[in-house]
């Protein structure tokens, strides 16, 4: 177990090392693009130019400049370009929103994935099966943004149903909370419901042909039971495995676009706009953000496995 | 129903619609396990031995699959009862073990937590700790040294034997009339197979357990049985005691599988004997004797599918499917190399 942390965390720091020098490297070839003169506004004097880059750092060599960027990022006392504001405050700001998002949506895909992925392969070829797969395979091929639109289209605008927009503190208003947060909810977990339950129902039928499944059965147990205990119970082990990566990517940035869409002042939202106005301080603290959630959950998603399979042993290097 | 029997199996024919056209794979099969008594399932790979078995406890399970005859165990029909019905003879009545007890255990459950589930689907009202208590017993009895600890192990955690000890055991808990073992020594060393074996042996004389134990290795055959089925794509060929089986053999088929064992009393061969030709595609099995194309005895009444009858004199229960007589197949046994054993002085 100590082997494992030592080792998770010695690839987890090289791999926010790699991904914030390739942020900043981007960022530093962009043509034509000076945060000096931006920030100076335009119109601005030669000389005021030349003293905010002074001031800023920018003449310095870019190694010096990646390493401040970083000692400030660290730290917390990083200020945006744009707005001059704390960047790591407002990333603190945006978490509970992003989380919100993410979670929920967490909990729809998963409960639905696994119920209609078990169903589908419990009655695997039957009209059930074929009506879910139709509806998994609409659901992974609906791109977010459309489905996003739609729904606003039909359930907000038109209808009232839901609120459009914006984002609701858990704290201040539960039920509002959770009224602005459906459909967002909806829009990030269905292609992820289509894709898990047809993951599922795959490694289920798989499954039944096991070994284990007959002896099940010639132990005489009720086929609800070989079904839940045994085929559905391995089948979990590698949707948490997938379940753990996609979580983690998706609050490391993958529901940029439904925050975006919905207004919900998370993460995602202020990388949006920090990417539309160039912004290099609140990129590179919301890129390693992100990389930090994708390292820890596959770290998490390592000793999940543990737990689940009785076979994989943490800090071996079989795996 | 003949007297006495325990589970009595009769022209049991199983078939499936495949994708190449329907096929065959249990063609007509009966015989009757008595009491106590160990009867061996023989044939090779596609033969439908293991099909015969699965079918009887209803685990043929594919869609496609036509199931006529009869399995009759005590007074309950088998063939066609409802799946709840056949759950409570499933581990109650008839247990079962099956080839690689890698496989056929759970590999995410204690060795334990399978057998007490085992115990407790058919006695809810057992306790877990009570339960529990009669898993240990049960691995102490199949021979697993120091049960108390082992039963907390995970199946990677043992060794192929102890494994299959545990199946065993597992197979055994609700103490059954009748023990189904499908090749349950064929993914071992052959140490611990002749350690299987005679635990297989053990508990069927100490438990008067009926044991149907299907292989396709004469060797397991000649350590355990009392009684011999020769399969031979989805048909009974040849059907008697051990004794009948081993030193007078009628098939030509069971003669060359006979062959094919290697033996220490006789010179070493050149070559390992083996059957010529490979087995029929049940697809597309020859008019007559399966057996036919691979036989080198064959003529041509043998496009005539012999009956399984009693052809030897004064043994009823010994039959065949061969129209040879018998007395021209011990002179051709001879001229061929010796097959079957030579009779005890």
């Amino acid at each position: 177990m100590a082997a494992f942390a030592v080792r998770r965390l010695g690839s987890m720091v090289a791999v926010l090392f790699a991904v914030s020098v390739l942020t900043f490297l981007v960022f530093n070839v962009i043509p034509a693009y000076d945060p000096a003169e931006e920030m100076a506004g335009k119109g601005a004097g030669p000389q005021l130019v030349q003293s905010i880059r002074e001031e800023w750092g920018f003449d310095e060599s870019l190694p010096q400049q990646y390493l401040a960027m970083m000692e400030k990022v660290l730290s917390g006392d990083v200020i945006s370009y744009q707005g001059q504001e704390n960047v790591d405050q407002r990333i603190l700001e945006g978490i509970p929103a992003t989380l919100s998002l993410c979670v929920g949506a967490a909990v729809i895909w998963m409960f639905f994935g696994i119920l209609f992925g078990y169903l589908s392969a419990v009655r695997a070829g039957g009209l059930l099966d074929k009506s879910l797969t139709i509806l998994a395979v609409a659901g992974i091929s609906v791109p977010v943004f459309w489905l996003a639109a739609v729904m606003l289209e039909y359930l907000s605008y038109k209808t009232g149903i839901f609120p459009a927009k914006g984002y609701v503190k858990l704290t201040e208003d539960p039920v509002e909370w959770a009224n602005h947060l459906i459909l967002p909810w909806i829009a990030v977990a269905v292609t992820l419901v289509g894709l898990y339950s047809r993951v599922l129902r795959s490694n289920m039928l798989d499954a039944m042909d096991e070994g284990y499944v007959r002896t099940a059965r010639a132990k005489g147990l009720s086929e609800r039971r070989v079904m839940t205990r045994h085929v559905l119970r391995n089948s979990l082990i590698p949707i948490v495995t997938i379940f753990g990566l996609d979580f983690g990517a998706l609050v490391g940035g993958g529901a940029i676009l439904t925050e975006k869409i919905f207004s919900i002042q998370g993460v995602g939202f202020y990388a949006v706009e920090s990417i539309e106005n160039l912004d290099l301080p609140p990129i590179m603290a919301i890129t390693l953000f992100g990389a930090f959630f994708v390292v820890l959950f596959n770290a998490l998603v390592d000793i999940a496995y543990a737990f689940l399979d009785p076979r994989v042993e943490l800090g071996s290097s079989a795996r | 129903m003949s007297g006495g029997a325990l589970l009595s199996v009769r022209d049991l024919r199983v078939g499936f619609a495949t994708e190449d056209g329907p096929l065959q794979a249990v063609d007509g099969v009966s015989f009757d396990l008595a009491p106590g008594e160990v009867l061996a399932i023989v044939g090779e790979s596609g033969s439908g031995k293991s099909v015969t078995a699965q079918t009887v406890v209803g685990l043929t399970r594919s869609p496609g699959a036509r199931i006529e005859g009869s399995a009759r165990l005590g007074e309950t029909e088998l063939i066609g009862a409802s799946d709840s019905e056949l759950r409570l003879v499933r581990g109650e009545r008839i247990g079962m073990v099956f080839q690689d007890p890698m496989t056929s255990l759970n590999p995410v459950y204690r060795v334990g937590a399978q057998i007490v589930e085992a115990i407790r689907a058919h006695r809810p009202r057992i306790g877990k700790g009570e339960a529990h208590r009669q898993a240990v017993e049960l691995l102490d009895s199949v021979g697993i040294p120091d049960p108390g600890r082992r039963i907390d192990a995970y199946p990677h955690e043992l060794s192929g034997g102890m494994r299959q000890r545990a199946m065993i055991a597992m197979a055994l808990a609700l103490d059954p009339e009748v023990l189904i073992a499908d090749e349950p020594t064929t993914a071992l060393d052959v140490t611990v197979q002749a350690q299987i074996l005679a635990l297989i042996e053990r508990l069927n004389r100490a438990r008067g357990l009926a044991t149907i134990l299907i292989t396709h290795d004469f060797g397991v055959v000649a350590e355990a049985a009392d009684r011999v089925l020769v399969m031979y794509a989805g048909r009974v060929v040849e059907e008697g005691t051990l004794d009948e089986i081993f030193y007078d053999p009628q098939h030509p088929y069971t003669w060359g599988l006979l062959g094919s064992l290697t033996r220490i009393d006789r010179p070493r061969p050149r070559r390992l004997p083996q059957i010529g030709g490979s087995p029929p595609s049940l697809l597309d099995l020859p008019q007559g004797c399966s057996f036919r194309p691979r036989c080198p005895h064959a003529f041509d009444r043998c496009a005539e599918l012999p009956a399984l009858d009693a052809r030897v004199p004064e043994t009823a229960e010994h039959r065949d499917r061969c129209w040879l007589d018998p007395e021209t197949k011990r002179e051709q046994r001879q001229v061929e190399g010796e097959i079957g054993l030579e009779a005890p002085a």
